[in-house]
């Protein structure tokens, strides 16, 4: 029996197929037509846009990274503006102090991050909720003043400035749209690379740590080392996204990276679904969008309305946009799937 | 019909003539300006930790508005669009691109804040955008051979320390010279102005340095070192906390130099009150604008003007806040070179007449003070008075100095 819904789809053969394909060929190609789209999208639309969507993507690595963190293993983190400061300034001193070409920049970003998450993730493993929360929050407010205090490596106050990154010749790409599809990649492989961490052994482990920490270890899973290794692969995505910004942006100051940038982080995390990997998208998207929107509705209290924007995501959809959404997109799946299976006994 | 053709002949003769004088009035015109509009692009620390700066965009925004009810510059009213940044430079980055591709301003006026201005001068210089008067101290911003399209407005901390070498040469000739700077180039702009104004005379006279970071605890090693040198003069490049800390030391130690303060410290509230009142008597720094806190300004017509501004356009602010009096100066100085392009108000036009500035008074400036500028010269004020501190305000006294290079 089917309930009737709008939308026509083929009919399952006994094969488990629809049209011709399964449905992981569908997903597929509905990834890849993702892709596609997204790789298109820059050319048809002006400079800043294209500015503005290459942020969205970094954020979106940004937050991915935390989803990791919280969302599937539970660890709260206040601080990962620290971290996206820790790449952006390992991206600028070895581009302006040594001399090395912006993209090899990125894979020693992450992997500072990565090792600063780990020895970071070690004595964390003492905390829990609150206290973690507060533990990480001081690290936030920490990194400006550290970035300021070191000045011979990070430039103090003043920051460092970068040299404009140039286009590979003969692309017939310019600047900003040159960013834009390098970012593009760096967020397909970091989406890949999450989808493979958390729906393989490594994430199911961490999501029985976040729900039941005591059953898991009786399991045979090694808390400790799992918690930790999180904290640093989290923290690894951060700081790629930290990068990113740095070659972007062409300038790292510690103004940029105040404590509000790690709040930010967690709500567009929050909002967008804190235990999913698209919902990091939409938080990506809230990070850029709503603040500037905010500011455009009403010059005299821009604040006040994002914390209504943020009240009204939360009411109406209180486990984020694709955690509110996703349940009953797969309801639609499996609706899709029970069509035309045979049903028992006849 | 005898009346027809004179008729035609009439219109078309008045059409001609209409048509010759409007291409005689419409301008040349750059992005952002038209017959009727200039726009004008700006962006704040309306939020976060610098938001107290923002009351400086609010000033200029209540400027523009008696402008326009004035008729505007040349017939063209200011559309004055000011974003926030949050000091953030990456925002600052976002806001101005935001202002220069989408909203096609004209220039950028003011920006405020050193980070800010220098993550966005790069772009605002390749895109031959105009980065004027912008809001920050720092030297860097009359370079016009590196950036000629970047300028700034107030005197830099290295045009101040000038003055105080000016001052030592002149009144203090036979002065051993201590410095006490904050190790950022906030403090080491003083440092090296101070060496400029002093010129060959700078490693006979200044004999001492220390610096400290805005993390120390105290300066209190740092002030006891310089003592031991043997200094009759101390130049203190500090941010009100430290000078507090300083003038409080300076005092208890029993040593008594001619005690130069920095501008940024000259706070009564945030510095002096700290430090003791009593102690900070006889401390001597440098201004430019009227302290509109001073009732010997009060009375006069320039500050009833500005005050009359203030209850008509900016109601909301504090007459008591220089921001107010900030706002109204770097206004007054854009609004002169807007009228000053006329009818050609391309981009180029712009910096040209920016760079072109022949002793300009404005009403707030300390009288012998005026905003001068020239295609080598990118500081617009470059003079200041000396003010010294009577145990209850700053009494200025002595001529006005100027800290331009020599």
């Amino acid at each position: 029996m089917t309930k009737g819904f709008a939308v026509v789809v083929p009919d399952r053969t006994a094969a488990g197929q629809y049209a011709g394909l399964s449905l992981g060929a569908w997903r597929l190609i509905g990834a890849l037509a993702l892709i596609a789209l997204a790789a298109a999208l820059p050319f048809f639309v002006s400079n800043y846009h294209v500015f503005e969507l290459t942020m969205v993507m970094i954020y979106t690595i940004a937050v991915l990274g935390l989803n990791i963190l919280t969302g599937y293993n539970g660890q709260i983190s206040l601080g990962h503006g620290a971290f996206f400061a820790a790449g952006a300034y390992t991206t600028a001193i070895l581009m302006q102090r040594y001399g090395v070409p912006y993209w090899a920049t990125v894979p020693p970003a992450g992997l500072i991050c990565f090792v600063f998450g780990v020895l970071f993730g070690l004595p964390a493993l003492r905390f829990e909720g609150p206290y973690l929360a507060l533990v990480t929050l001081s690290m936030a407010l920490a990194m400006p003043q550290l970035l300021k205090y070191f000045d011979n490596w990070t430039g103090g106050v003043q920051g460092i400035n970068l040299v404009k990154v140039a286009p590979p010749a003969g692309l017939g790409l310019d600047h900003d749209r040159w960013l834009y599809l390098l970012v593009l990649a760096v967020l397909i492989l970091a989406i890949r690379g999450a989808a493979n961490l958390l729906h393989g052994r490594t994430g199911r482990a961490l999501v029985a740590i976040r729900d039941h920490p005591i059953a898991a270890a009786a399991m045979g899973i090694h808390n400790a080392r799992y918690k930790t290794l999180a904290f640093g692969i989290s923290t690894l995505f951060t700081g790629v996204a930290g990068s990113l910004a740095a070659i972007v942006v062409s300038y790292v100051s510690p103004e940029g990276y105040g404590m509000f940038l790690s709040i930010a982080f967690l709500v567009g995390s929050t909002i967008g679904g804190i235990a999913t990997i698209s919902g990091a998208i939409v938080g990506g998207l809230f990070i850029e969008f709503v603040p500037n929107l905010a500011n455009d509705i009403s010059d005299a209290a821009p604040a006040a309305l994002y914390g209504l924007a943020m009240l009204l995501f939360m009411y109406a959809m209180p486990l984020g946009v694709v955690g509110s959404l996703a349940p009953l997109f797969s309801r639609l799946l499996r609706q899709i799937q029970a069509r035309g299976a045979v049903p028992l006994g006849k | 019909m005898a009346m027809k053709p004179s008729i035609v002949t009439g219109l078309t003769m008045t059409g001609l003539v209409l048509a010759g004088g409007l291409a005689l009035a419409a301008g040349q015109y750059g992005p952002g300006a038209t017959d009727t509009e200039i726009k004008i692009g700006n962006t704040m620390p309306y939020s976060g930790p610098a938001s107290s700066y923002g009351a400086i965009g609010k000033a200029e925004t209540a400027y523009f508005n008696m402008i326009n009810d004035q008729g505007g510059v040349n017939g063209r009213k200011i559309n004055f669009i000011s974003r926030d940044d949050s000091y953030s430079p990456p925002k600052t980055v976002e806001q101005i691109r935001k202002l220069v591709e989408e909203d096609q301003v004209l220039l950028t006026f003011n920006v405020l804040g050193t980070p800010p201005n220098t993550a966005v001068q790069g772009y605002l210089n390749d895109n031959k955008v105009p980065q004027l008067f912008v809001a920050t101290g720092a030297d860097k911003w009359n370079d016009p051979k590196a950036h000629p399209w970047t300028m700034g407005w107030q005197p830099s901390y290295r045009i101040e320390a000038r003055i105080y070498a000016r001052y030592i040469l002149q009144n203090l000739p036979k002065a051993k010279i201590a410095v006490l700077y904050q190790n950022d180039d906030f403090g080491k702009d003083y440092l090296i102005g101070l060496r400029e104004g002093l010129g060959d005379k700078a490693d006979k006279m200044i004999v001492a340095t220390q610096s400290y970071e805005t993390t120390d605890p105290t300066v209190d090693s740092q002030v006891v070192s310089l003592q031991a040198s043997g200094a009759d003069v101390l130049l203190t490049a500090a941010i009100p906390k430290f000078a507090a800390q300083v003038i409080r030391k300076v005092y208890d130690t029993g040593w008594k130099p001619t005690h130069l303060l920095s501008n940024v410290s000259t706070s009564v509230k945030a510095a002096l009150q700290p430090a003791g009142l009593d102690k900070s008597i006889g401390i001597i720094s440098a201004g430019y604008g009227k302290e509109i806190t001073d009732p010997k300004w009060q009375s006069t017509p320039e500050y009833k003007e500005w005050l009359a501004w203030m209850q008509k356009y900016n109601p909301q602010g504090n007459i008591a806040d220089a921001n107010n009096a900030y706002g109204y100066g770097v206004s007054q100085t854009l609004i002169a070179v807007l009228k000053a392009c006329g009818n050609n108000l391309t981009r180029e036009n712009v910096m040209k007449q920016a760079a072109s500035i022949h002793d300009l008074k404005l009403p707030l400036l300390l009288p012998g003070i005026s905003v001068s500028t020239s295609p080598t010269d990118f500081a617009p004020i470059k003079q200041m008075q000396l003010e010294k501190f009577d145990g209850t305000t700053w009494e200025m006294f002595g001529p006005v100095i100027s800290g331009a290079a020599s």
